[in-house]
């Protein structure tokens, strides 16, 4: 018989191994997936994983569709590695997406460098507030900020419905509920001449490297690790527990509204009421994907676009289904799970009787 | 002379070559691809519009390639609408409104490609053209069915999202309603979605709770009709026929019939006569129809809306005829005066009569 056994200190090979077990099973399930969907399975998983790579365009895409996921994630990363689960990054991307569009609005047609920065400015502070409600609930009330947080994402896509319905509704849009198109100078430029890689991307890379400065070499850092690894411990060492959890929640807010902002003055040009697309929600899959290394993470999020695009892909070029494609997707989250366990444990095989 | 002769040849050999190589291309089939907002199972909105496409495939046979990609949503449609354009397709329809901008967007920088955009109004590219059907007449013809067969005087509506199309079919089924029905009242619930059938099943129960013994939709899924089928009371069918979803509460519905616009649309790119333009088809062009009617409707209920239908299409009825004032009273058409399209299109009141505010 098979057992489990706890290992004395966790894995770090298989820490490292995990997130590319559950990739390649992911691959092996998904060809499972497809067979059965009557589809040739290596052609699907080409299309998918690596064709997007020869296609220059697919690569392109590939850029814009992972900076926001990244820039959440990191932030995300930081409440997570303290024990602080913020679960509603998509409604401070929300947020932070209404503030950046609000400002770019109130100075429509004004020409201008300094306007995408005090728009980026204003998405931040939107999200990295919006992020304050859990969090002043959390250390005033003891309050569950995974709760308290994720309700909040349903009040903020209502509040994105009514402020693109009324105050920031776009004059001459038939009264459709949509802001107008942003002005240039309110636009993120482009950094490669036809394709949609905008400077948001640069953002990400940015605060993958702050991040990763952060949680190794200063001392921000270390107390985040410590507070997750053993609160007691921390408040032992002087870490004011209270101070940490608002500054981490503020810091995943902060980077959920940045790329709000991006995604809004990005891809999209105008404030509509579809611009969520639960880019707050996988990146809560990217951010465990990517070992919560900010490095890891920036990974993640590129294995995590790959499957969207080449999803899609694959859904015309072969016509499987939109939900195969979401399954899975479903399939990456569950394998990577499954394989944790081997971080913390270790398989034996137990002769009967002895267990 | 060999010389001269041998390239003559390779001349004429390479000549041929061309003209057989641009003949071949000639014969290359028509690429046709469809973005559509839902998965082709939704059995209303995107089905009929996959419909269409299967219309297309069947029409042209092996001079046409269709592809399509499903459950593409509005806010991240570019790269899909954009994927199709540098894959070789030579028109693409993009079946929802959100993806307006993007269409339009992917439209300029693929000037050689056509793009069909359904129910939206921009054109900004010689390369765009526009596309929808007159719902609204449809919706009178429910309105009189409706409004004679409510024995609580209660007609729920669910609405998808305040845009002027909803409105417009709101209005529309109320005016009628409330022709053949003087004391009938609408309760409306906006679901904020065109397509959740569990949001769409949960409005259906409150309006039932509510009184309603008719509902009248305006999302994609067949979920409401369903509701109506358990619990006894009658519904349409939504942008297809979805017959079999309510056998016994279905009085009727407005099927969406794209397919003679796709199959002259692609004819025309073969023929290159295709030119940008703005579609408006109604019952008349049979953009619009009519299902067939459940026989519990009493023949002259029957008859008194397939007379409107055929007004309709004949011009002689227009769905917004005055004497109409709007919801708060102010006058919005005298008497004998008819809607012009372009209050139609940017529509954002309720007519006199109905309650409640339009969400904003």
């Amino acid at each position: 018989m098979f057992r489990l056994e706890a290992r004395p200190q966790q894995s770090r090979a298989m820490m490292l191994a995990t997130p590319v077990l559950a990739v390649i099973a992911t691959m092996i399930g998904g060809a499972i997936l497809f067979v059965l969907l009557g589809k040739d399975p290596v052609e699907a998983i080409r299309i998918i994983f690596i064709d997007p790579f020869f296609d220059p365009f697919s690569r392109s895409e590939l850029l814009v569709k992972g900076a926001p996921l990244v820039l959440i994630a990191i932030g995300l990363s930081f409440g997570f590695r303290a024990g602080i689960w913020n679960i509603g990054a998509e409604g401070q991307f929300i947020m932070g997406a209404i503030a950046g569009s609000a400002v770019g609005l109130a100075f429509y047609g004004t020409a201008g460098l300094w306007l995408l920065p005090l728009m980026a400015l204003a998405g931040m502070l939107g999200g990295a507030a919006y992020a304050m409600v859990p969090a002043i609930l959390k250390v005033r009330f003891n309050a569950n900020e995974i709760l308290v947080s994720l309700m909040l994402v349903y009040v903020a896509d209502q509040f994105l419905r009514a402020i693109v319905s009324g105050p920031l509704r776009n004059p001459q849009g038939f009264n459709f509920p949509e802001s107008r198109l942003f002005h240039d100078s309110a636009v993120l430029p482009i950094l490669f001449d036809g394709t949609r890689v905008h400077v948001g991307v640069l953002a990400a890379l940015v605060a993958v490297i702050v991040a990763w400065f952060v949680m190794e070499r200063h001392v921000i850092g270390y107390n985040v690790k410590l507070l997750g690894a053993a609160p007691r411990a921390a408040g032992f060492a002087g870490v004011k527990q209270k101070r940490l959890t608002v500054l981490c929640l503020a810091i995943s807010g902060g980077l959920a509204g940045l790329a709000g902002m991006i995604e809004a003055a990005g891809p999209f040009g105008q404030l509509v009421p579809t611009l969520p697309q639960g880019y707050g929600f996988t990146a809560i899959i990217v951010a465990f994907l990517g070992r919560l290394n900010p490095f890891g993470i920036l990974l993640a999020g590129l294995v995590m676009a790959l499957t969207y695009i080449g999803g899609e892909t694959a859904q015309f070029r072969l016509q499987l289904p939109a939900a195969a494609i979401s399954t899975f997707q479903g399939m990456l989250l569950f394998f990577l799970l499954g394989f944790d366990l081997f971080v913390k444990y270790r398989v034996r095989w137990a002769r009967k009787g002895v267990a | 002379m060999t010389i001269l002769k041998t390239l003559a040849t390779a001349a004429l050999a390479l000549g041929l070559a061309t003209g057989m190589a641009s003949a071949e291309s000639h014969g290359e089939p028509t690429k046709v691809g469809f973005i559509y907002v839902g998965p082709v199972g939704d059995y209303g909105w995107s089905y009929q519009h996959d419909q269409g496409r299967i219309a297309v495939e069947e029409h042209f046979g092996d001079k046409v390639e269709t592809t399509f990609i499903e459950s593409v949503p509005e806010g991240d449609s570019e790269r899909a609408i954009r994927q199709l354009a540098q894959s070789g397709h030579d028109i693409i329809f993009t079946t929802s409104f959100g993806y307006m901008t993007p269409t339009n967007r992917v439209a300029a920088q693929f000037p050689d490609v056509k793009f069909e955009h359904a129910t939206g109004y921009q054109r900004n590219t010689p390369n765009v053209s526009t596309y929808s059907g007159r719902f609204y007449e449809g919706r009178t013809v429910q309105g009189i069915i409706a409004g004679h067969m409510t024995e609580t005087n209660t007609i729920g509506y669910i609405a998808s999202f305040p845009i002027p199309e909803v409105i417009r079919g709101i209005n529309a089924s109320y005016l009628a309603a409330k022709s053949v029905n003087p004391d009938v009242e609408f309760k409306i619930i906006w679901v904020s979605t065109w397509f959740d059938p569990g949001k769409e099943a949960d409005a259906a129960n409150a309006l039932i709770e509510q009184g309603a013994d008719v509902i009248l939709q305006h999302t994609d899924s067949t979920a409401p009709l369903t509701i109506a089928e358990e619990r006894g009371i009658y519904g349409f069918g939504q942008a297809s026929d979805m017959l079999e979803f309510g056998p016994n509460s279905r009085l009727s519905s407005i099927i969406d019939d794209w397919a003679p616009y796709y199959i002259s649309r692609v004819q025309a790119v073969m023929d290159g006569t295709w030119e940008s333009q703005d579609t408006w088809h109604g019952i008349d062009e049979g953009m619009t129809s009519i299902g067939s009617f459940n026989p519990v409707i009493p023949a002259a209920v029957r008859k008194q809306a397939m007379d409107a239908a055929i007004q309709i299409a004949a011009g002689n009825l227009h769905p917004f005829t005055g004497p109409i004032n709007k919801q708060d009273g102010t006058p919005w058409l005298a008497e004998g005066e008819t809607a012009d399209d372009g209050t139609l299109l940017g529509m954002n009141f309720y007519v006199e009569g109905i309650e409640g505010s339009i969400p904003n």
